[in-house]
């Protein structure tokens, strides 16, 4: 079985600072980390693998930094890592980050199944996974918070966590997953995964190597333009409620309806 | 964390990375919890498993990492600044798998070492009874030879990982007329026959290790289960505890460490007067004292780790200093911390009052501090005899 995990290196959020006057992230110093949903989709990889055999291979699109990333997948468990890594791919939205990933997956040749986490949490858009299901033709089944191998290994019966409960859904392979962190608990890296990930050697696969078409990727492939963007401001008031019990709760009522919560 | 620069190799510094992660995201969530419920820690045992931490000893041939006495240190340092009812469990197992290690033969070695090394089963190690604790040669427990078999009788007590662990390595007596030079020690596996588990004991401290007897009423093992020579279980009894003392000291620095800066975020935030207490000499003279043993206690272990590591032949004075100095200064930190939390330290609501319980567990096991005096006295005393 040919598994494939993407990754993405996101800003740590516990050390994220904001110019507030661009309204734009403080990069300088700051860590990167694997996406949090990211881990949940390492480790159904990985649990995959170790049940049906296989390979997995981690995949992710940034710059030459973004090997780390992938030697911290390694260190779990995940056999290879690929980056796809090109200055022209900079500025990418969905549509080209969608496109870039399909074209390096295709290099792979035949895979069975591609695990996403379900969003990133710094763009949050849940778009990667489901777009590129359509850009390799293969099912998806987002938001999986649970998994169970069935037919002795010809599918998956899966649970997509849904606002008002879950479906139940078994598919084939290749398919698709986008993961939650309800799905697993993912395994603590090991000693001689460290030391192996160390040395592995981690290819960077530039836009020709993937064959990708200039016009569908970076900038260029994006037709989401960002406009402006702003910080919302937390402002927290606090007003002491006077007078007998009866009087306070007449008081929040009236003041909980001015600010139209109720 | 020290700022020290001990020199650490890369590999090293991944033991301590991955210890320090496995204690940041697993140890130190549920360990108020495994005190309370005194419920044994396998999910961290399998999660040590998965890291290969319980490899870190045993030679690569059998799966492990080949690692020395140094590399143990720093594995449960780390984690026992998360908790040390934990990290015991996880050292209780190189204690029991160092015998088979020193002094197995290649098919022992070969039939135990690889599944202690990936963790699939845990290892303890026999030596206390009631009535022999510091006195250790006054063991009572026989084996008596029946042709292809050994014959265990008598009772082990407070064995660490007692019930859980699927291998013991016990001391016996098989020549009691030879006195320290009649006993042998034995590779004994749950599930044979005779051998059976007392009561879990109830403990001050240490609350999620599991401390069992083990009763052993006519067992029978198979003659190939003789671990190293007749007669030689002392050597390997004192042996054994003589590599594994310098990992107390490591798990006394880790919990010290952990108390220290326990109490220093606490005074930093703690307002009386008007200020923060850690404004006040009487708190900062406190802490300054815990930091400055903590770090001699660290040096103190890691050199003689590396000592051993290095070849040294008679470690026994020095292993003992390893262990005598860093766990008296656990016990004071611990209960300094706990003073300079006041009334929030005694209360559950805050770790310290764990780690001081916890604490005095490290004077008492694996050799007395007053044993471990005397074997510092009685080197002395030879040392000096020779000059």
């Amino acid at each position: 079985m040919n598994i494939v995990v993407c990754i993405k290196q996101v800003p740590d959020a516990a050390s994220v600072k904001w110019d507030h006057e661009k309204g734009t992230l403080l990069r300088d110093g700051v860590q990167s980390v694997i996406n949090p949903f990211d881990y949940n989709a390492i480790e159904a990889a990985l649990s995959l693998r170790d049940e049906l055999g296989g390979k997995v291979t981690a995949l992710t699109m940034g710059p030459p930094q973004a090997q780390e990333a992938l030697r911290e997948a390694m260190s779990m468990g995940v056999d290879d890592g690929v980056v796809v890594s090109d200055r022209a791919f900079a500025g990418a939205d969905t549509l080209a980050t969608t496109y870039t990933l399909a074209q390096a997956i295709k290099k792979m040749g035949q895979v069975d199944a591609v695990l996403c986490g379900k969003q990133a949490i710094d763009g949050d858009t849940a778009q990667v996974g489901p777009g590129l299901a359509v850009r390799l033709d293969i099912p998806c089944v987002t938001c999986v918070g649970d998994m169970e191998i069935i037919d002795g290994g010809k599918g998956l019966r899966l649970k997509r966590m849904c606002e008002q409960g879950y479906d139940v859904v078994e598919v084939g392979f290749p398919v698709l997953l986008t993961t939650l962190a309800s799905l697993n608990t993912p395994r603590v890296p090991s000693l001689k995964g460290k030391m192996r990930a160390k040395k592995a050697e981690i290819p960077l696969w530039s836009a020709a190597d993937i064959g990708a078409k200039e016009e569908k990727i970076g900038l260029k492939g994006s037709p989401t333009k960002v406009f402006s963007t702003h910080i919302p401001k937390f402002e927290a008031r606090r007003e002491m409620l006077q007078g007998t019990v009866e009087e306070q709760v007449d008081f929040l009522v009236q003041k909980l309806k001015e600010a139209g919560i109720i | 964390m020290s700022e020290v620069n001990y020199f650490l190799t890369e590999e090293q510094q991944m033991i301590v990375d991955l210890a320090r992660q496995i204690t940041r995201d697993k140890i130190i969530p549920v360990r108020a919890k495994l005190d309370e419920t005194e419920e044994f820690p396998w999910e961290i045992m399998k999660d040590l498993a998965q890291a290969d931490l319980f490899g870190l000893y045993i030679p690569e041939e059998y799966g492990g990492l080949g690692g020395g006495c140094f590399e143990n240190c720093l594995a449960v340092e780390q984690l026992a600044y998360g908790c040390i009812a934990v990290t015991t469990t996880f050292a209780a197992s190189a204690l029991g798998g160092y015998p088979i290690c020193l002094y197995g033969t290649d098919e022992q070695k070969s039939k135990y070492l690889p599944d202690v090394a990936a963790g699939k089963r845990l290892v303890a190690f026999g030596l206390t009874e009631a009535s022999a604790g510091s006195d250790a040669a006054a063991i009572k427990t026989t084996a008596v030879q029946d042709g292809d078999y050994w014959v265990l009788n008598g009772t082990k007590q407070w064995i660490t990982s007692g019930g859980e662990a699927e291998i013991y390595t016990i001391i016996a007596m098989t020549d009691k007329a030879k006195g320290a030079r009649g006993a042998s020690a034995f590779i004994v596996e749950k599930g044979d026959e005779g051998f059976s588990f007392g009561k879990k004991e109830k403990k001050m401290g240490l609350r999620a290790s599991s401390t069992r007897e083990l009763v052993f009423n006519d067992c029978r093992i198979p003659k190939d289960r003789l671990l190293g020579k007749r007669g030689q279980g002392f050597i390997i009894a004192m042996r054994t505890l003589d590599l594994a003392r310098p990992g107390i000291g490591a798990i006394a620095v880790g919990l010290s460490q952990a108390a220290l800066d326990e109490s220093v975020v606490y005074a930093r935030q703690r307002v009386q007067f008007g200020q923060p207490i850690i404004s006040f000499q009487a708190i900062q003279h406190m802490l300054a004292d815990m930091a400055t043993y903590i770090e001699a206690s660290r040096a103190l272990v890691y050199a003689i780790a590396r000592t051993i590591d290095a070849g040294a032949k008679n470690f026994s004075k020095l292993s003992a200093m390893a262990k005598l100095f860093p766990t008296d200064i656990a016990m004071k930190v611990t209960t300094d911390a706990v003073q300079i939390l006041g009334g929030y330290g005694y209360m559950k609501d805050y770790p310290v009052e764990k780690m001081m319980r916890d604490a005095k567990i490290l004077q008492i096991y694996e050799g007395t501090n007053q044993i471990q005096r005397n074997v510092i006295g009685q080197a002395l005393n030879k040392e000096y005899a020779r000059k």
